[in-house]
Protein backbone atom coordinates (compact mmCIF):
# COMPACT_ATOMS: atom_id res chain seq x y z
CA UNK A 1 0.00 0.00 0.00
CA UNK A 2 1.40 3.81 -0.96
CA UNK A 3 0.54 6.69 0.36
CA UNK A 4 -2.03 7.13 -3.10
CA UNK A 5 -3.51 4.38 -1.96
CA UNK A 6 -5.07 5.48 1.31
CA UNK A 7 -8.37 7.38 1.90
CA UNK A 8 -8.60 10.80 1.22
CA UNK A 9 -11.06 12.75 3.63
CA UNK A 10 -9.96 16.30 4.22
CA UNK A 11 -10.08 18.88 1.88
CA UNK A 12 -9.35 17.71 -2.09
CA UNK A 13 -5.90 18.37 -2.73
CA UNK A 14 -2.95 16.17 -2.37
CA UNK A 15 0.18 16.53 -2.67
CA UNK A 16 2.19 13.49 -3.96
CA UNK A 17 5.29 13.04 -5.76
CA UNK A 18 5.17 12.71 -9.88
CA UNK A 19 6.93 9.62 -9.08
CA UNK A 20 4.54 7.75 -7.24
CA UNK A 21 1.80 8.78 -8.98
CA UNK A 22 3.39 7.19 -12.19
CA UNK A 23 4.24 4.22 -10.74
CA UNK A 24 0.78 4.14 -8.84
CA UNK A 25 -1.34 4.41 -12.21
CA UNK A 26 1.14 2.15 -13.54
CA UNK A 27 1.05 -0.54 -11.16
CA UNK A 28 -2.79 -0.29 -10.49
CA UNK A 29 -3.94 -1.19 -14.38
CA UNK A 30 -1.41 -3.88 -16.11
CA UNK A 31 -3.09 -4.72 -19.38
CA UNK A 32 -1.53 -8.41 -20.40
CA UNK A 33 -1.76 -9.82 -23.79
CA UNK A 34 -3.83 -12.52 -24.48
CA UNK A 35 -1.92 -15.00 -24.67
CA UNK A 36 -1.42 -18.58 -23.78
CA UNK A 37 1.36 -21.45 -24.26
CA UNK A 38 0.18 -24.77 -22.07
CA UNK A 39 -0.96 -25.96 -18.79
CA UNK A 40 0.15 -22.88 -17.12
CA UNK A 41 -2.83 -21.19 -19.89
CA UNK A 42 -5.30 -22.66 -18.23
CA UNK A 43 -4.53 -21.78 -14.63
CA UNK A 44 -3.66 -18.11 -15.70
CA UNK A 45 -7.25 -18.38 -17.70
CA UNK A 46 -8.95 -19.36 -14.26
CA UNK A 47 -7.10 -17.00 -12.19
CA UNK A 48 -8.31 -14.24 -14.69
CA UNK A 49 -12.18 -16.00 -14.07
CA UNK A 50 -14.58 -14.58 -11.64
CA UNK A 51 -12.84 -17.16 -8.66
CA UNK A 52 -9.56 -15.64 -8.67
CA UNK A 53 -10.59 -12.22 -10.59
CA UNK A 54 -7.66 -10.93 -11.92
CA UNK A 55 -9.23 -7.87 -12.95
CA UNK A 56 -9.41 -6.61 -9.09
CA UNK A 57 -6.04 -6.10 -9.97
CA UNK A 58 -6.44 -3.88 -12.68
CA UNK A 59 -4.92 -6.79 -15.03
CA UNK A 60 -7.30 -7.17 -18.11
CA UNK A 61 -6.31 -9.19 -21.30
CA UNK A 62 -5.70 -7.07 -24.38
CA UNK A 63 -5.87 -8.70 -27.78
CA UNK A 64 -2.72 -6.66 -28.94
CA UNK A 65 0.52 -6.84 -27.73
CA UNK A 66 0.45 -2.89 -28.88
CA UNK A 67 -2.20 -2.51 -26.15
CA UNK A 68 -0.75 -4.11 -23.12
CA UNK A 69 1.64 -3.32 -20.55
CA UNK A 70 2.70 -6.92 -19.23
CA UNK A 71 2.93 -10.67 -20.85
CA UNK A 72 2.76 -13.47 -18.79
CA UNK A 73 4.48 -16.25 -20.28
CA UNK A 74 2.63 -19.05 -19.35
CA UNK A 75 3.89 -22.32 -20.48
CA UNK A 76 6.52 -24.52 -22.68
CA UNK A 77 8.55 -22.42 -24.98
CA UNK A 78 9.15 -24.22 -27.80
CA UNK A 79 12.12 -23.01 -30.10
CA UNK A 80 9.47 -22.71 -33.11
CA UNK A 81 7.65 -20.19 -30.64
CA UNK A 82 10.45 -18.46 -28.58
CA UNK A 83 10.68 -16.61 -32.13
CA UNK A 84 7.00 -15.51 -32.11
CA UNK A 85 7.37 -14.44 -28.02
CA UNK A 86 10.44 -12.54 -28.98
CA UNK A 87 8.54 -10.34 -31.34
CA UNK A 88 5.45 -10.23 -29.44
CA UNK A 89 7.46 -8.64 -26.66
CA UNK A 90 9.09 -6.39 -29.19
CA UNK A 91 5.71 -4.90 -30.35
CA UNK A 92 4.75 -3.75 -26.86
CA UNK A 93 4.99 -0.01 -25.46
CA UNK A 94 7.45 0.85 -22.70
CA UNK A 95 7.42 0.31 -19.87
CA UNK A 96 6.25 -3.04 -20.08
CA UNK A 97 6.79 -6.33 -18.08
CA UNK A 98 7.12 -9.87 -17.96
CA UNK A 99 6.09 -12.27 -15.64
CA UNK A 100 7.56 -15.91 -16.48
CA UNK A 101 4.80 -18.40 -15.30
CA UNK A 102 5.80 -22.30 -14.09
CA UNK A 103 8.84 -24.19 -14.50
CA UNK A 104 9.01 -24.40 -18.27
CA UNK A 105 9.47 -20.94 -18.98
CA UNK A 106 11.52 -20.24 -15.92
CA UNK A 107 13.65 -23.44 -16.94
CA UNK A 108 12.37 -25.65 -19.15
CA UNK A 109 10.96 -27.88 -16.63
CA UNK A 110 10.72 -31.10 -17.37
CA UNK A 111 12.06 -30.76 -20.64
CA UNK A 112 15.46 -29.82 -19.24
CA UNK A 113 17.48 -32.22 -20.58
CA UNK A 114 15.72 -34.22 -23.40
CA UNK A 115 13.36 -31.67 -24.91
CA UNK A 116 15.15 -30.92 -28.10
CA UNK A 117 12.43 -28.76 -29.10
CA UNK A 118 12.16 -26.93 -26.05
CA UNK A 119 14.24 -23.25 -25.20
CA UNK A 120 15.08 -23.78 -21.48
CA UNK A 121 14.17 -20.70 -19.48
CA UNK A 122 12.36 -17.65 -21.29
CA UNK A 123 15.18 -15.33 -20.27
CA UNK A 124 17.40 -16.16 -22.61
CA UNK A 125 15.13 -14.15 -24.71
CA UNK A 126 13.58 -11.39 -22.79
CA UNK A 127 13.96 -9.73 -19.62
CA UNK A 128 11.75 -11.38 -17.02
CA UNK A 129 10.74 -9.56 -14.01
CA UNK A 130 9.09 -12.33 -12.34
CA UNK A 131 9.13 -16.37 -12.15
CA UNK A 132 6.53 -17.73 -10.76
CA UNK A 133 7.80 -21.47 -9.66
CA UNK A 134 5.14 -24.37 -9.48
CA UNK A 135 3.91 -26.77 -12.64
CA UNK A 136 1.77 -25.67 -13.06
CA UNK A 137 1.48 -22.67 -10.13
CA UNK A 138 -2.22 -22.35 -8.36
CA UNK A 139 -3.68 -19.17 -9.36
CA UNK A 140 -3.15 -17.85 -5.29
CA UNK A 141 1.25 -18.21 -6.62
CA UNK A 142 0.15 -16.16 -9.85
CA UNK A 143 -1.53 -13.21 -7.92
CA UNK A 144 1.16 -13.35 -5.71
CA UNK A 145 3.62 -13.21 -9.06
CA UNK A 146 1.32 -10.08 -9.64
CA UNK A 147 1.55 -8.50 -6.21
CA UNK A 148 5.60 -9.22 -6.05
CA UNK A 149 5.70 -7.11 -9.64
CA UNK A 150 3.44 -3.87 -8.41
CA UNK A 151 6.10 -3.92 -5.49
CA UNK A 152 8.72 -3.82 -8.13
CA UNK A 153 7.11 -0.80 -10.21
CA UNK A 154 6.10 0.92 -6.71
CA UNK A 155 9.92 1.14 -6.50
CA UNK A 156 11.06 2.30 -9.54
CA UNK A 157 12.55 5.80 -9.78
CA UNK A 158 12.54 8.19 -12.44
CA UNK A 159 16.05 9.01 -12.06
CA UNK A 160 17.15 5.80 -10.43
CA UNK A 161 17.87 3.04 -12.34
CA UNK A 162 15.39 0.23 -10.67
CA UNK A 163 16.61 -2.64 -8.92
CA UNK B 1 -13.85 -61.30 -38.96
CA UNK B 2 -10.03 -62.34 -39.83
CA UNK B 3 -7.02 -63.15 -37.87
CA UNK B 4 -3.69 -62.38 -38.58
CA UNK B 5 -3.09 -65.40 -40.45
CA UNK B 6 -5.97 -65.62 -42.34
CA UNK B 7 -5.08 -61.50 -43.47
CA UNK B 8 -1.34 -62.94 -44.58
CA UNK B 9 -2.45 -65.82 -46.64
CA UNK B 10 -4.54 -63.63 -48.84
CA UNK B 11 -1.84 -61.15 -49.39
CA UNK B 12 0.57 -63.47 -50.16
CA UNK B 13 -2.34 -65.00 -52.79
CA UNK B 14 -2.47 -61.38 -54.30
CA UNK B 15 0.84 -60.40 -54.24
CA UNK B 16 2.58 -63.82 -54.77
CA UNK B 17 5.82 -62.17 -56.37
CA UNK B 18 6.37 -59.88 -53.42
CA UNK B 19 8.38 -61.14 -50.08
CA UNK B 20 6.07 -61.11 -47.39
CA UNK B 21 6.73 -62.20 -44.76
CA UNK B 22 4.59 -63.04 -41.15
CA UNK B 23 6.05 -62.43 -37.37
CA UNK B 24 3.80 -63.96 -34.83
CA UNK B 25 6.27 -65.02 -32.07
CA UNK B 26 5.73 -61.59 -30.17
CA UNK B 27 4.50 -60.51 -27.14
CA UNK B 28 2.21 -58.12 -28.82
CA UNK B 29 0.28 -58.58 -31.87
CA UNK B 30 1.14 -60.18 -35.18
CA UNK B 31 3.17 -58.13 -37.86
CA UNK B 32 3.32 -58.56 -41.25
CA UNK B 33 6.17 -57.16 -42.88
CA UNK B 34 6.25 -56.03 -47.01
CA UNK B 35 8.42 -54.77 -49.53
CA UNK B 36 8.83 -50.82 -48.49
CA UNK B 37 8.42 -49.61 -52.53
CA UNK B 38 5.01 -52.08 -52.62
CA UNK B 39 3.12 -50.78 -49.17
CA UNK B 40 0.72 -48.38 -51.57
CA UNK B 41 -0.01 -51.25 -53.76
CA UNK B 42 -0.77 -53.81 -51.04
CA UNK B 43 -2.49 -51.20 -48.31
CA UNK B 44 -4.75 -49.68 -51.14
CA UNK B 45 -5.81 -53.66 -51.68
CA UNK B 46 -6.53 -54.18 -48.56
CA UNK B 47 -8.66 -51.27 -48.59
CA UNK B 48 -10.60 -51.74 -51.59
CA UNK B 49 -10.96 -56.18 -51.26
CA UNK B 50 -14.54 -56.76 -50.19
CA UNK B 51 -13.73 -59.52 -47.87
CA UNK B 52 -10.95 -56.82 -46.22
CA UNK B 53 -12.36 -53.54 -46.58
CA UNK B 54 -9.43 -51.45 -44.31
CA UNK B 55 -11.44 -48.30 -44.41
CA UNK B 56 -9.21 -46.54 -41.36
CA UNK B 57 -5.47 -46.53 -40.70
CA UNK B 58 -5.22 -45.89 -37.03
CA UNK B 59 -1.86 -45.42 -36.78
CA UNK B 60 1.51 -44.75 -39.01
CA UNK B 61 4.58 -44.54 -37.24
CA UNK B 62 8.36 -44.16 -37.47
CA UNK B 63 10.96 -46.52 -35.68
CA UNK B 64 14.77 -46.55 -35.55
CA UNK B 65 16.24 -49.41 -35.38
CA UNK B 66 19.56 -48.36 -35.43
CA UNK B 67 21.61 -51.94 -34.62
CA UNK B 68 19.86 -53.31 -37.47
CA UNK B 69 20.91 -50.39 -39.86
CA UNK B 70 17.34 -49.88 -40.23
CA UNK B 71 14.24 -47.44 -40.74
CA UNK B 72 11.08 -48.88 -40.37
CA UNK B 73 7.36 -47.52 -40.83
CA UNK B 74 4.63 -49.13 -38.85
CA UNK B 75 0.83 -49.16 -39.77
CA UNK B 76 -1.88 -50.09 -37.62
CA UNK B 77 -5.36 -50.60 -39.98
CA UNK B 78 -8.69 -51.63 -39.15
CA UNK B 79 -12.01 -52.17 -40.53
CA UNK B 80 -14.68 -50.07 -39.15
CA UNK B 81 -17.12 -52.67 -40.54
CA UNK B 82 -15.56 -56.10 -40.59
CA UNK B 83 -13.35 -55.25 -37.16
CA UNK B 84 -10.57 -56.87 -37.76
CA UNK B 85 -7.11 -55.03 -37.48
CA UNK B 86 -3.92 -55.60 -39.10
CA UNK B 87 -0.31 -54.21 -38.66
CA UNK B 88 1.46 -54.07 -41.42
CA UNK B 89 5.57 -53.13 -41.03
CA UNK B 90 8.03 -52.30 -44.14
CA UNK B 91 11.54 -51.59 -43.54
CA UNK B 92 14.24 -49.53 -45.23
CA UNK B 93 17.92 -48.68 -45.22
CA UNK B 94 19.16 -45.94 -42.58
CA UNK B 95 21.30 -44.10 -45.28
CA UNK B 96 18.61 -43.83 -47.99
CA UNK B 97 15.29 -44.76 -46.22
CA UNK B 98 13.01 -44.64 -49.00
CA UNK B 99 9.15 -45.40 -48.60
CA UNK B 100 6.18 -45.24 -50.89
CA UNK B 101 3.34 -43.16 -49.64
CA UNK B 102 -0.04 -44.16 -48.68
CA UNK B 103 -1.54 -41.18 -49.11
CA UNK B 104 -3.45 -41.90 -52.08
CA UNK B 105 -5.17 -44.70 -50.14
CA UNK B 106 -6.25 -42.68 -46.95
CA UNK B 107 -5.66 -39.14 -46.32
CA UNK B 108 -4.96 -39.09 -43.04
CA UNK B 109 -1.67 -40.46 -43.80
CA UNK B 110 -0.29 -36.95 -44.70
CA UNK B 111 0.12 -35.84 -41.69
CA UNK B 112 1.85 -38.60 -39.74
CA UNK B 113 4.09 -39.33 -42.90
CA UNK B 114 5.02 -35.81 -42.19
CA UNK B 115 5.66 -36.39 -38.88
CA UNK B 116 7.62 -39.07 -39.79
CA UNK B 117 9.66 -37.48 -41.98
CA UNK B 118 9.80 -34.73 -39.53
CA UNK B 119 11.34 -37.05 -36.37
CA UNK B 120 13.45 -40.13 -38.70
CA UNK B 121 13.78 -38.51 -41.78
CA UNK B 122 12.12 -41.39 -43.98
CA UNK B 123 11.38 -40.21 -47.65
CA UNK B 124 7.70 -41.14 -48.52
CA UNK B 125 8.18 -40.87 -52.29
CA UNK B 126 4.82 -39.41 -53.95
CA UNK B 127 4.24 -37.44 -50.84
CA UNK B 128 1.97 -34.73 -51.58
CA UNK B 129 3.39 -32.50 -49.32
CA UNK B 130 6.77 -33.83 -47.52
CA UNK B 131 7.78 -30.60 -45.55
CA UNK B 132 8.21 -30.60 -41.62
CA UNK B 133 5.51 -30.41 -39.01
CA UNK B 134 6.62 -29.93 -35.59
CA UNK B 135 9.91 -28.75 -35.88
CA UNK B 136 11.02 -25.09 -37.51
CA UNK B 137 10.75 -24.99 -41.14
CA UNK B 138 14.20 -23.82 -41.26
CA UNK B 139 15.53 -27.07 -38.83
CA UNK B 140 19.09 -28.10 -40.01
CA UNK B 141 20.15 -30.28 -37.13
CA UNK B 142 18.80 -33.62 -38.24
CA UNK B 143 15.57 -35.43 -37.34
CA UNK B 144 15.44 -35.89 -33.45
CA UNK B 145 13.78 -39.12 -32.92
CA UNK B 146 16.89 -40.96 -34.48
CA UNK B 147 18.89 -42.64 -32.04
CA UNK B 148 21.98 -41.00 -32.98
CA UNK B 149 20.51 -37.51 -32.97
CA UNK B 150 22.39 -34.68 -30.91
CA UNK B 151 20.89 -31.56 -30.35
CA UNK B 152 22.68 -28.28 -31.89
CA UNK B 153 24.54 -25.65 -29.98
CA UNK B 154 22.36 -22.76 -31.12
CA UNK B 155 19.00 -22.11 -33.17
CA UNK B 156 18.64 -18.81 -34.37
CA UNK B 157 20.90 -17.52 -31.98
CA UNK B 158 19.20 -19.32 -28.95
CA UNK B 159 21.48 -21.78 -26.75
CA UNK B 160 19.27 -25.10 -26.46
CA UNK B 161 20.99 -27.30 -24.69
CA UNK B 162 20.61 -26.46 -20.72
Amino acid sequence: MSFLDTEFTDGNIVVAKLEDLLNWSRLSSLWQVSFGLACCAIEMMATSASHYDFDRFGVIPRPSPRQADIIIISGTVTLKMATRIKRLYEQMPDPKYIISMGSCSNCGGPYWEHGYHVLKGIDRVIPVDVYVPGCPPRPEALLEGLLKLQEKIRNESLVKKAV
Amino acid sequence: MKNAEELFNIIKENFSSSSIELKTDLPTEAIIIVPALEIDKITMFLKDSSELLFDSLVNLSGVDEIKAGLLSVYYHLESTSLKHKILLKVTTDRNKPEVVTVTEVWKSADWHEREAYDMFGIIFINHPDLRRILMPYDWDAGYPLRKDYENPEFYQGMKVPY
